[in-house]
């Protein structure tokens, strides 16, 4: 019978030839994913009390990226938790201070197609870049994963979002998301698999689709997917191809023309608040380009396009989503070119995006920001202002300290 | 059960606000819903029910927002739909998560009672019942055995 990607991924995990949307199954994990925050502060002492073990410690990656740099004594509590525990449980694949653990896990080669993984993180969507069945989850629900090596699915419909024609330039996956989270809401997805597809994903690269799968936690689906093809086996160097059948059975199917699609930018505070850009003229106190949505490498590049021989006009922030992003945006000279612009640069962490650390925002600061979430108070006072938009936008609006389409400044 | 009534995408940054998240459940319980309302986190007695409308608990996948929720002795959330990472949390920290399609005739302070297995709310202010979901059976033992933790203690225990 005809299956979605999704299916056949479930169906893999759960050891069975097909699954049906809606039915109750039990999968087995090939890998989980936790960060400082989320995982092992929260793990030793519930696995303590069960008095149990990691089922596998192969299986499972641990990544510091949440209180980093520590900047006080409960944060470099936190991670000493997570330096102790990986030792104490015989975790090898430990990532500290290396970057976003969803930037970090693919690049360090822990994804492959055909995968099934959890998470301890809302964006873990961003291993569906991969055609991997990869979804967030609570610490609860993660030390049960760790305990069993298990988790149940309600098997997930597929929603395809089918994208012909190609992206002008100026225009990235973080519109193509904020225009899909602001035309079916951030209940959109309906907590099922979200397939992107069509020869405007096709022609995407690796971090792109990372970006689309990342913001579909947003958008409100379980997973996200992209299938893998040449593009995905290229970046990894092997793999296989996993794909929906043609005639597979789908929720629902949306497509549009990517050549159609302008910037996005989504208003406080909600990332279904969209319009494009063009709709907008508002001044800004602050530019950040930071995130595991906005500040991977092709993210840094995107900006130095449009900040290259221009200056930053207002205070610009750059936290790199990887330590080696970091580096090969330094080799190439991205790197020079934002500094060159004003840029200031923040330690590869999650930072300022999930309100952690020492730069959270001040009442009534107006920022644009790379990241994936603008809701009320997350990223410091209740009162600052975020707009959220590609980093080609936030780019073009540091240089002229308004909301600005980047479009003008890359002709 | 007391209703507090809140809007559609209440997000886990308003339920459990990030720059609080190095403390203890305490220390967040207290700021729990602080942005949209003040009085909440002091006004809230056990026993209440939490209602929502579309997409409640919407964002991080922080298991400390139905914590808080339940700390502050939250009985019950119920709304039109939830995100699903917030509902499979609250489930196995065992807070049990109401789906009712006409959540949105409670009104606040409305006094409620809630069948969780027949998927009943019951407004005895206004007198009316509202149809819900049932919660899945399996879920259920979960929630009667307080959470996913005490329910993997119970299973470890005595090994099916």
């Amino acid at each position: 019978m005809a299956a979605t990607l999704a299916q056949k991924l479930v169906a893999k995990a759960a050891g069975r030839a097909s699954v049906t949307p809606g039915e109750i199954v039990t999968c087995k994990v090939d890998l989980a994913m936790v960060h400082d925050s989320s995982g092992p502060r929260r793990l030793k002492p519930r696995l303590e009390r069960l008095g149990a073990k990691v089922w596998d410690p192969a299986k499972l990656v641990v990544i510091t990226d949440h209180y980093l740099p520590a900047y006080d004594e409960d944060s470099r509590k936190i991670i000493q938790i997570a330096r102790d525990w990986v030792k104490e449980a015989g975790v090898d694949a430990f990532y500290d201070a290396q970057g976003i653990c969803h930037v970090v896990l693919p690049e360090r080669g822990h994804l492959q197609p055909g995968m099934f993984a959890v998470g301890g993180d809302s964006h873990s969507p961003t291993g569906g870049a991969f055609a991997v069945y990869m979804f967030g989850i609570g610490a609860t629900e993660m030390l049960g994963v760790v305990v069993t090596g298990e988790i149940w699915l309600k098997v997930p419909h597929t929603i395809a979002m089918d994208f012909d024609g190609a992206l002008s330039p100026g225009v990235s996956a973080k519109d193509i998301m904020l225009f899909l989270i602001g035309r079916f809401g951030m209940d959109g997805g309906q907590y099922q698999a979200i397939e992107y597809r069509g020869p405007a994903v096709r022609a995407l690269s690796m971090q792109e689709r990372m970006t689309l799968c990342n913001m579909t936690a947003e958008l409100g689906g379980q997973t996200g997917l992209v299938a893998s093809d040449e593009v995905t086996l290229r970046y990894l160097g092997k793999g296989e191809i996993w794909d929906s059948d043609p005639s597979a059975p789908l929720l629902a199917r949306h497509r549009f023309n990517a050549s159609d699609l302008a910037p996005q930018i989504a208003a406080p505070h909600s990332p279904a608040n969209t319009r494009p850009v063009t709709d907008f003229r508002d001044k800004l106190d602050l530019a950040y380009i930071g995130a595991c949505t906005g500040a991977k490498l092709e993210d840094l590049r995107m900006a130095a396009r449009v900040l290259k021989g221009r200056r930053s006009s207002v205070k610009l922030l750059v936290a790199p989503a990887s330590l080696r992003d970091q580096q090969v945006a330094e080799r190439e000279g991205t790197l020079g070119t934002l500094v060159d612009a004003g840029a200031e640069l923040l330690a590869n962490s999650c930072g300022m995006c999930a309100g952690y650390g020492p730069h959270l925002l001040a009442a009534n600061t107006v920022t644009i920001s790379t990241t994936a979430r603008n809701f009320k108070g997350r990223m410091g006072d209740p009162a600052a202002q975020v707009y959220l938009a590609s980093p080609y936008t936030v780019a073009a609006s540091a240089v002229t300290g308004r909301i600005t389409d980047p479009r003008d400044m890359l002709a | 059960m007391k209703a507090w009534v809140f809007g559609d995408n209440l997000d886990t940054d308003v339920i459990a606000p990030g720059r609080y998240m190095k403390f203890g459940i305490e220390e967040i319980a207290r700021h729990c819903l602080e942005s949209v309302d003040a009085s909440f986190s002091t006004a809230v007695k056990p026993g209440d029910a939490v209602i929502g409308g579309r997409n409640f608990g919407a964002g991080s996948s922080r298991e400390q927002a139905p914590e808080a929720l339940k700390h502050l002795g939250v009985a019950v959330l119920i709304a039109e739909s939830f995100a699903g990472l917030f509902y499979r949390n609250a489930i196995n920290l065992g807070l049990p998560a109401v789906v009712c399609a006409q959540a949105k005739r409670i009104k606040a302070g409305d006094e409620l009672a809630v069948d969780l297995e027949r998927g009943k709310v019951s407004n005895r202010t206004t007198g009316e019942t509202l149809e819900c979901e049932a919660i899945a059976p399996f879920l259920m033992t979960i929630i009667h055995d307080g959470g996913l933790l005490p329910h993997l203690e119970k299973k470890l225990a005595r090994p099916a």
